[in-house]
Order: structure tokens, then C-alpha cells, then sequence
């Protein structure tokens, strides 16, 4: 491999690796937008339990 | 929601069709010139130099959408766009740096004014990071961020006419007044490898303002269930 043929790899592979890395990240956020959704889908749930079990408290008259 | 997908995703796959397109069209169909094998770092140096402009051109149109008709969701795309102009530009560095090294013997040269000019477009943008994230979130920072980003485009005719303008051609002219002065070959797999790096940039551009605005729905949603 000549010096020339050498850098121009080191080109394509910046370019490659930039990409790469981007994905990465977004990937990583992805997985925490994921569990943000969990998290938030457990506070709703409980939520909504939280108010059924009040309502069944009342008494009635 | 499922159209502004299924766009996202057409435009992933174009990007990635075209990106092949490009590495094939550079590698097996343009002829090599003068410069050698090195002329290859050129069909993806340049476009991503002008894929860099062109997102920090979006950035500034979007500040004075913001500025101007106050469009709902114009700061969060115009910071977007920066954040891809950034990472495009530090990239037109890097590979005009590695191309420089072969061609000139030297990683840079600073009597050339396209380098320092495209140097200190990259280092005005980047510095709107540090402004964004110094002021709490609001209109006041929604403002000046968009004011800061409308400066920028200033540079942008400056730094893309520094080449002609300048007065040592150190940097080789592609594009003049005569048109390309490639061979059509050469032309036609240049026009591809600047529509597949355009085509990216957008692609990351809507992956990423998707993933921000989902952010900013569940931080609104957390607030309403605490």
C-alpha cells in the first residue's frame, strides 16, 4: 500500500467513523428515550391506580 | 407522526443508496487526473464542505423564521441544523487536512484564505454551543442564540468567495466562472457524492430533531404527571 493510497483511506475512514459514532449516539439516546417512556408509563399507571383506590375510599351518603 | 417517519426513513435509504452510488461512481468509473489518487479525498472533501455551508445556511434561515414569524419549533431546528453543520465542518477539516498533507506536504497552511475563513466559520459556530448552554432555556435564549446564528451566515458568501477573492491560489479552483473544470466522468460522480452528502445530512438532520422533540414531549409529560 503506498503512502498516497494510505491517507486516502484515512480519508474515507474519518468520514466512516464520523458517521459510525453518530449513529452510536443516537442509539444511546434512543435507548434512553426508551426507558423514559417506561418510566413514565409506571408513574401514569400508578397514577391512575392511586386515584381508583381514593374514588373506592368515599364512602357512599 | 407515521408520515414524518416514513419520511425519515425514505430519506435514510436514499442517503444510503446514493452513498454507494458514490463510493462506486469515485472508485470505479471517475478517472484519475493529475493529482493523483488523492483527487478521491476531493469527491467527498468538497461536498461536505458545502453540505457544511448549506446546514448553517439552514440554521440561519430557520433563526429568522424564528426571529421574524416566531414559527413554533424554528429555535430547535435551527440549533439542530448548526449541530450538523458543525460535525459536517469539523469533517471538511479533517479530510481537507489529510488531502493538504499529500498534495502540499504540509496539515495546514495558514496563508491560504478559504482554510482560515472556513477555520473561523467552524470556531463561530461551535462557540454557539457555549452561548446556548451559559443561558437558561426561554425566549431570551431563543433569541439570541437565533440572533448569534444570523451573524454567522455573514461568513458564509465570505468564506465560499475567499478562494476566488484570494489573492495566492494555493487552493486549488475547481468551479469557475467557465463552469467545472473536471472532466464530465469526473463531474457526474462529483454531482452524485454532493446529492448522497446532502441526502445524509438531511437524513441525520429530521433522525435527529425527531429525537429532540420526543425529549421535549416527555419532559413536558414528566412535568405534567409530578
Amino acid at each position: 500500500m503506498t503512502t498516497e493510497e494510505k491517507y486516502v483511506a484515512a480519508a474515507y475512514l474519518v468520514v466512516f467513523v464520523a458517521v459510525l459514532v453518530y449513529v452510536l449516539i443516537i442509539a444511546a439516546k434512543l435507548t434512553r428515550l426508551e426507558r423514559d417512556v417506561e418510566e413514565l408509563a409506571r408513574l401514569a399507571l400508578a397514577r391512575r391506580e392511586e386515584r381508583s383506590e381514593d374514588r373506592e375510599g368515599v364512602g357512599v351518603g | 407522526m407515521s408520515s414524518r417517519n416514513n419520511q425519515v426513513t425514505a430519506l435514510v435509504a436514499l442517503a444510503g443508496a446514493l452513498m454507494c452510488a458514490a463510493i462506486a461512481l469515485i472508485f470505479f468509473y471517475a478517472p484519475v487526473d493529475q493529482d493523483g489518487l488523492n483527487q478521491k479525498i476531493f469527491y467527498f472533501h468538497v461536498p461536505i464542505a458545502i453540505t457544511a455551508y448549506v446546514c448553517f445556511g439552514w440554521g440561519a434561515w430557520k433563526a429568522l423564521l424564528h426571529l421574524w414569524k416566531r414559527a413554533p419549533g424554528a429555535d430547535l431546528e435551527s440549533y439542530v441544523a448548526i449541530h450538523q453543520g458543525v460535525i459536517f465542518g469539523s469533517l471538511t477539516l479533517v479530510t481537507g487536512s489529510i488531502w493538504a498533507k499529500v498534495s502540499w506536504g504540509r496539515w495546514w497552511v495558514w496563508s491560504d484564505h478559504q482554510l482560515v475563513l472556513f477555520l473561523v466559520l467552524f470556531l463561530f459556530y461551535s462557540a454557539y454551543f457555549m452561548l446556548r448552554y451559559s443561558v437558561e432555556p426561554g425566549l431570551a435564549r431563543e433569541n439570541l442564540c437565533a440572533v448569534y446564528a444570523l451573524f454567522g451566515v455573514v461568513l458564509i458568501p465570505i468564506s465560499f468567495l475567499a478562494i476566488r477573492l484570494s489573492e495566492s491560489f494555493i487552493h486549488p479552483v475547481t468551479f469557475t466562472r467557465h463552469g467545472p473544470q473536471m472532466a464530465t466522468a469526473q463531474f457526474a460522480t462529483f454531482c452524485v457524492a454532493l446529492a448522497s452528502t446532502i441526502a445524509l445530512a438531511g437524513a441525520l438532520y429530521r433522525v435527529e430533531l425527531a429525537g429532540k422533540r420526543l425529549d421535549l414531549r416527555l419532559h413536558e409529560l414528566r412535568e405534567a404527571l409530578s
